[in-house]
């Protein structure tokens, strides 16, 4: 109590609240920065296209409009069908890696487990030095013949290093006593890993599932890669860019609406887009948070 | 690991000459057989997705064309790696790679330890955590939406700061066509996206520090200005130097998503100053068809920066000795 009087005394000297004055103003700055360019998109897909024509963008929509939403719901197959497609690489890719991660991770922690030195710079190896992208391109296009496969997708996605490190430190907090215990009454490893690991590391997995998904989610790179433009469903970042970059999208989907080119609402569509593709992520994100920080430190602190 | 690989006919040599070491070896592989099988999946998908290729990096030193296929294509040496120096690519490519990457190292860090150092001087708790969510939320969506975002801002017809440009009287840009205001965006677009995230490695390190020590500080009258510089910064110090040398270590790894959807796809007016390793090799794969220059730039790339991780790590094993990663 005394102590807190003290503090309170002397931090009210004027250095003290400058700083603190200047805290307030540029975190409250550098934090609106942050979110004036998602407002930007947001008024701009709500605003009539004419108005776009005349004044630009703008983060308050003049003249309100739904059109472009309308568009893009008017041909629903499409971006509904992206949906599906990243939904589904979404929780299987997740699941799958989740565990593959947790149970590398847990092995590789393991003091009794005598290769876990070498398994891991074999893994870890794999970040100082690769390949590149051709061959690796050529490996899944045409040796493992993934091409137009979700596959391509889903399955360089599974897993990194970076993640098993980090499930690697997670698991390390948890006592070997536990596993030792469970030796002596004839559990084994695999056991050990799925009934008494799994359920007692259920922060960690939350945190590195979320990594994976969040992964899957803004997955483009691959799927850009490996998808051909002419597959009908597709995952719904590519979706989104091929909104963005082609004029092939907005003629189909002028024919589809049958709205005369010369009439789309080429720019607000592409907001109306984006805003359908992030928006679930972000109205999300507040409640996953934590779960994000907590990978950030545990993984800075161990490499 | 050696006796995962050993050949078969050294492991039988030796097992003749130290029968019981060998037989203890295949032993302890036998009893670890469960974890062993348990990292089975992650070395298989390693080893498929990413030793796999490393072999594939051959194609540098022919002149890959696609009926000869990879094994008939006329070897030609260093004929490749000759041509991209000579033409200059490759200066070019390397000083914007590491150029970009050390502008993102530097100014990121020293943003994120600016905003984690004020972050910690707030009193109001709500106002702590609602910025904090608000600047950690770039983070979380894809590239594609930073490229949209970058081109509401940017667009010569439509941007708002076109927008806001013409509302003051001035002369409208065009973004888009000059090269020399491209390293700017790309660096504060970086920094946009990442400091939120970023600057939670350094609140969390704050918040590692001893509250005694701040307490006591201030009884002996320290103001925050002095609590900064004398406690907290060097405090900070050990986090910060191992953070800029592991970052240090990938200095000739680019941000390709990034930069490709900030300046597009076929933006060539921009190469000079946008166009860095990984959008290169991109190019020659997916437009040029030029397999065997992509491969030369990514082994270039591959074997110096292994040597850069390699002294980085050095580095790191000088300035911490615990935190090295091998």
């Amino acid at each position: 109590m005394q102590a807190e009087a003290v503090r309170k005394r002397i931090r009210s000297d004027a250095t003290s609240l400058f700083v603190r004055g200047f805290g307030y103003a540029f975190i409250g700055l550098f934090a609106l920065c942050c979110l004036i360019p998602f407002l930007l998109v947001l008024g701009t897909s709500f605003t009539n296209e004419g108005t776009i024509a005349t004044n630009g963008f703008n983060i308050w929509p003049r003249v309100f409009s739904t059109f472009a939403y309308k568009i893009v719901f008017e041909n629903p197959g499409l971006i509904v069908g992206a949906y599906v497609v990243t939904i589904c690489i979404t929780i299987v890719g997740t699941a799958a890696g989740l565990f593959l991660v947790a149970m590398t991770g847990y092995a590789l922690q393991r003091p009794d487990f005598q290769q876990r030195n070498a398994i891991s710079f074999f893994i870890y190896f794999t970040t100082l030095f690769s390949g590149g992208l051709v061959p690796f391109y050529l490996l899944i296009k045409q040796y493992l013949h993934l091409g137009d496969s979700y596959l391509a997708v889903l399955l360089p996605g599974l897993m990194s290093p970076f993640l098993i490190i980090m499930m690697k430190s997670f698991t390390k907090s948890i006592p070997h006593a536990i596993t030792e215990s469970a030796k002596i009454d004839g559990a084994g490893d695999f056991t050990i890993f799925l009934r008494l690991i799994l359920p007692m590391a259920t922060p960690a997995l939350a945190t590195i599932g979320l990594f994976i998904a969040l992964g899957y989610w803004n997955e483009w790179y691959n799927a850009m890669l490996f998808l051909s433009p002419d597959m009908k469903y597709r995952p719904l970042q590519l979706f989104l860019y091929n909104v963005i970059t082609s004029a092939d999208f907005i003629r189909n989907s002028s024919a589809a609406s049958n709205v005369p080119l010369r009439d789309m609402p080429l720019e607000s569509m592409k907001m109306a887009t984006a805003v359908v593709a992030t928006g679930p992520v972000i109205l999300f994100y507040p409640f996953v948070q934590r779960y994000f920080i907590q990978g950030i430190t545990v993984g800075a602190v161990k490499g | 690991m050696k006796t995962m690989t050993q050949p078969r006919a050294g492991a039988r040599a030796r097992a003749r000459t130290r029968p019981r070491a060998e037989g203890a070896r295949w032993k302890r592989l036998w009893t670890n057989r469960t974890l062993l099988l348990m990292c089975a999946p992650a070395v298989l998908f390693f080893a498929i997705f990413a030793y796999l290729p490393m072999p594939g990096l051959y194609l540098a030193f022919i002149k890959y064309n696609y009926t000869d296929g990879i094994f008939k294509s006329p070897f030609v040496a260093f004929e490749n790696f000759r041509f991209l120096v000579m033409t200059g690519d490759l200066w070019r490519l390397t000083f914007n790679t590491i150029a970009y990457n050390l502008a993102f190292i530097v100014l990121g860090n020293f943003l994120q330890i600016f905003v984690a150092i004020l972050l910690n001087e707030l009193r109001k708790k709500w106002f702590k955590k609602v910025s904090q969510t608000i600047m950690f939320l770039p983070f979380f969506i894809s590239f594609v939406i930073v490229g949209l975002i970058a081109y509401n801002i940017l667009s010569y017809d439509y941007g708002l700061l076109n927008g806001i440009l013409k509302s003051l009287g001035a002369d409208p840009v065009k973004t888009y066509s000059n090269p020399h205001v491209w390293p700017v965006i790309i660096v504060v677009t970086f920094l946009w996206q990442s400091t939120g995230y970023g600057s939670i490695v350094y609140f969390a390190a704050i918040m590692g520090l001893d509250s005694e020590v701040v307490e006591a500080s201030e009884i002996d009258g320290a103001n925050a200005l002095q609590r900064i510089r004398y406690i907290v910064l060097p405090w900070l110090k050990p986090t910060f130097i191992i953070l800029l040398l592991f970052s240090l270590g990938g200095v000739l790894r680019g941000n390709f998503g990034l930069i490709y959807n900030l300046v597009g796809a076929n933006n060539t007016s921009l190469y000079s100053t946008t166009d860095i390793i990984e959008t290169y090799v991109f190019r020659s794969l997916m437009n040029n068809f030029n397999f065997s220059m992509g491969s030369a730039v990514s082994l270039y790339q591959s074997v110096f920066g292994f040597i850069v991780v390699i002294t980085a790590n050095w580095l790191v094993k000088k300035a911490s000795p615990d935190n090295t990663l091998f």
